[in-house]
């Protein structure tokens, strides 16, 4: 079994957009959105959940005003400023080390487990999907992203699926490592831009420090000839593929509009053939034998 | 006045905002808190003027002194040590700098290290002053990243702060503190259910917000529905024009090429003082 993640670096390049016709174009895959604090593949795959979880994935510091005198020494230790003057627990702020509550003389902070988010094991027109949502604002989205590469793994080893495609997040921090260590290769999907450029080249040196094996897929290649034609070279010259270049469209819109993905919202266009294409050759190259 | 330019969903369109906003007002800093991804340097070339080490504190320990009673990894939330029966590991890039392990070391065999994770540009142009973070490739925590970049906030500027995408611990520890958050969305269902998150998370903490809609024309228009019906500011919009798209493509803000439009970012940050000073 393989595992395929989608990434992108700077956000809004069309990650979900592909992913979401990959799954409609593979057979035999578990979809897995780690995206979990702004997830919008469910938005055109449309799971239909089975099973939800909660997410325990931090801990929160509550302190017994019974016991309480105000001293201040947890304030004056913590490291988030999560203690407000008037010592209250800020919850945004609080990361749950616990270090309050050895430094209160009164015993009267305990650490409390929260439920920052929801896992759910879906059913889609396509196969099993394994998604989530964090709560709007908290933390640990990293954990919460292996909490659904986890249940994607279980689902794919007992529907023996030949591929776990993973939807990553933007950037490069917590919950992308999260989504691409382990995972066989990275589809880095780009756009001509300064940014998109810029960020492509700090996410392929991510792939490189977790040795992940990347290839590119340049989106809206036709806004920027020049920039494209830089992205090739730079590619080429580091020996990664660039598995296909795809026009802009407002199909891509249009299907999202209807909730559909672009194959099949517009199967014979031109970008779904470019989708199609980059998909066989993406195939191909993690070596999956059926389809 | 502190405005912090947020979104939800990635690509909307907040780096062209906050820059062409700060390029249209003056006395600005911008600070871009988008440290795993940062691109308003882009657009603007700055001169740097300084260049800082961003660490982090990690604990050290002193194998002389530990007895590995393994108190250190049992307080540890974050797994960031593992006491073997003869040797400490510590794996910084899990550790969270709290300093709990150091208080519960019986032996005191516990001191601090420091630990890059970042770099802190401090820039200026002829026009404003920005400062920046660029969070080390490979280090999972954007957040000390972004408080230090926060740290340079001047006082009695227009600070106008670029906030990374999504919804979680680094766009909260960038749009806190701050007077204003302008949400740039697009008229597209992905736009609209990421913003709803967003405005989560803002009424959660409190703070004050108004739409901005990017490439307005595409989609449909369930986001302007929205903000009726919630009684939401629309601030501004900016119809999809592909002059526009092909300007940010070579990293040139479009109000230096399309004028007209330094007016409308003036007018856009009028509006938001007078909705701060209500």
């Amino acid at each position: 079994m393989k595992q395929l993640t989608v990434l992108s670096g700077k956000g809004g390049t069309g990650k979900t957009t592909l992913t979401a016709s990959f799954a409609a174009l593979v057979r035999n895959a578990v979809v897995a959105d780690c995206d979990v604090d702004a997830p919008d593949l469910h938005m055109l795959l449309h799971p239909q959940i089975i099973e939800t979880k909660e997410f325990k994935g931090s801990k929160l510091a509550v302190i017994d005003e019974t016991k309480c005198t105000g001293c201040g020494l947890c304030r004056k230790k913590c490291s988030f400023d999560a203690i407000t003057e008037n010592i209250k627990v800020d919850p945004f702020a609080c990361e749950g080390c616990g270090v309050c509550t050895i430094v209160c003389p009164l015993n009267a902070i305990a650490l409390t487990e929260k439920i920052s988010g929801h896992a759910y094991i879906s059913k889609t027109k396509y196969g099993f999907m394994s998604h989530a949502l964090l709560s709007p604002g908290e933390s640990n989205s990293g954990k919460l992203v292996t909490l659904v590469r986890q249940d994607a793994k279980v689902l794919a080893e007992k529907e023996h699926a030949d591929l776990i495609l993973i939807d990553g997040s933007p950037g490069i921090g917590c919950p992308v490592i999260a989504s691409v260590t382990g995972a066989d290769a990275a589809l880095v999907v780009t756009e001509p831009t300064m940014s998109g450029i810029h960020d492509l080249e700090r996410v392929l040196r991510l792939l490189r420090h977790f040795d992940v094996q990347p290839f590119v897929s340049i989106n809206m290649h036709d806004i920027n000839k020049d920039n494209t034609a830089k992205i090739e070279n730079f590619c080429r010259k580091n020996g990664i593929a660039v598995v296909g270049k795809i026009p802009f469209s407002q199909i891509v819109t249009e299907a999202m509009v209807c909730g559909k993905t672009v194959v099949e919202y517009s199967p014979r266009s031109e970008v779904s053939k470019e989708i199609k294409n980059v998909w066989d050759i993406t195939r191909r190259n993690l070596q999956l034998d059926r389809d | 006045m502190i405005v912090s330019v947020a979104s939800g969903k990635g690509g909307t369109g907040k780096t062209s905002i906050a820059v062409n906003m700060a390029l249209s007002i003056g006395n600005v800093q911008l600070l871009d808190c988008d440290v795993e991804e940062p691109n308003a340097h882009l657009f603007l070339n700055p001169k740097i003027n300084q260049t800082q080490l961003v660490t982090v504190s990690v604990p050290i320990v002193n194998e002389k002194l530990c007895d590995h009673c393994g108190k250190c990894a049992h307080f540890c939330q974050y797994n960031a040590l593992f006491v073997g029966s003869d040797k400490v590991l510590v794996f910084p890039d899990l550790c969270h700098s709290c300093g709990g392990c150091a208080l519960v070391c019986p032996k005191e065999a516990i001191g601090e290290d420091q630990h890059k994770i970042g770099t802190l540009k401090l820039g200026s142009t002829d026009d404003l002053e920005l400062v920046y973070g660029e969070l080390e490739v490979g280090e999972p925590m954007a957040v000390p990243v972004i408080r230090e970049v926060k740290r340079h906030i001047g006082k009695d500027k227009n600070v106008i702060l670029d906030s990374p995408p999504g919804t979680s611990c680094p766009v909260i520890q960038t749009v806190k503190d701050s007077n204003f958050c302008i949400l740039v969305t697009e008229p597209t269902p992905f736009g609209l259910h990421d913003l709803k998150i967003m405005i989560q998370v803002l009424e959660n903490i409190r703070i004050p917000f108004g739409v901005v809609i990017n490439r307005a024309g595409v989609g449909d228009n369930r986001v302007y529905e929205y903000c009726e019906e919630k009684g939401i500011p629309i601030l501004l919009e900016i119809s999809y024009e592909r002059k526009i798209a092909e300007l940010y493509s070579r990293g040139i803000p479009f109000s230096q090429q399309m004028p007209e439009w330094k007016a409308k970012f003036q007018t856009l940050f009028n509006t938001v003082r007078k909705l701060v000073n209500k």
